[in-house]
């Protein structure tokens, strides 16, 4: 089960533990603090990754965040989880250590047809998962290039939700932008690797019938 | 019911995965997807993407991770009390 399909009253009871940890922190047992992140360290070097793609940079950076958490505690207010301000940390801290090294600005990533319908290609068949767990390792290990692919914002909203588990508003949240833009992101971004795959003859591709290749 | 275009039900698959559809829209995008193969395909090679998303989630940290993050916040842990 993931973070996604927690119970409200898994989710109080988190809320509550990050809440006494914190607390412990602030009233001078600074140790507590690798207790508040231990569950979530995972999650902070992945997200990092996923947005740098280089595992030296991606740790710096996850290291980075989690010390910024610990001298900010006092400004966490709680109105979201610990793990989800954590996670926005690590996110920004990537994006600026993204655009400083490689000099990328945002905004070339933002298309002007964000809002457009994106129409996937229709030429495969991708039914099954492959069984055997070395087609599925291969095809693990192309998701990483094709995650890379995918333009920076397509990228963060993919990672924030589906590989960190956030919600569709914590996401929204730590990205600062509207719910509405994270689903319309978010189905993009899913779309755009699913067409990594089919287009690059990943899987099995029978054409359906009476359809022919776009 | 109002039949859905496959470009509608397009826009919602992502929603549809997340179970985050209202009952009617739900079942409007299920009576679609009974009639439509090529929607139908659709949705089932992004569900996959995200069966292969899972699995990514659970890689392995680089080794000697939690211990070089521990050594820092030690060091880190220090300087406050000095601090305080």
């Amino acid at each position: 089960m993931d973070d996604r399909t927690k119970t409200p009253v898994a989710d109080k009871a988190e809320w509550q533990r990050e809440r006494e940890l914190i607390d412990e922190v602030l009233a001078g047992n600074p140790h507590r603090f690798c207790d508040l992140i231990a569950p979530v360290e995972r999650n902070v070097y992945f997200t990092a990754y996923e947005i740098l793609r280089v595992p030296a940079d991606a740790e710096e950076v996850a290291q980075e965040a989690i010390l910024k958490a610990f001298r900010n505690l006092k400004q966490f207010r709680g109105d979201a989880k610990f793990s989800t301000w954590l996670l926005t940390i690590t996110a920004n801290e990537a994006r600026l250590r993204l655009r400083k090294h490689r000099e990328v600005s945002l905004e070339l990533f933002k298309p002007e047809d964000e809002d457009a319908d994106y129409t996937p290609l229709q030429l495969a068949d991708w039914r099954e998962i492959p069984g055997e767990a070395l087609a599925r390792k291969e095809l693990a290990a192309h998701l990483s290039d094709a995650i890379a692919a995918l333009p920076l914002i397509y990228r963060e909203v993919l990672v924030l939700r589906d590989i960190d588990g956030l919600s569709i508003l914590e996401a929204a949240q730590a990205l600062e932008i509207t719910p509405s833009n994270v689903k319309t992101r978010l189905l993009r971004a899913r779309l755009m690797l699913r067409d990594y795959f089919v287009s690059r003859h990943l899987i099995s591709c029978p054409v359906p019938a009476g359809r022919g290749q776009k | 019911m109002i039949a859905l275009s496959c470009e509608e039900v397009r826009r919602e698959i992502s929603n549809y995965l997340d179970d985050d559809i209202s009952p009617t829209m739900r079942r409007r995008l299920e009576a679609h997807l009974e009639q439509c193969r090529h929607c139908s395909i659709l949705l089932d090679s992004v569900h996959n993407v995200l069966v292969l998303i899972a699995d990514e989630r659970r890689f392995e940290l680089p080794a000697g991770f939690s211990a070089r993050l521990r050594a820092r916040l030690e060091k880190e842990f220090l300087q406050s009390g000095q601090q305080s």
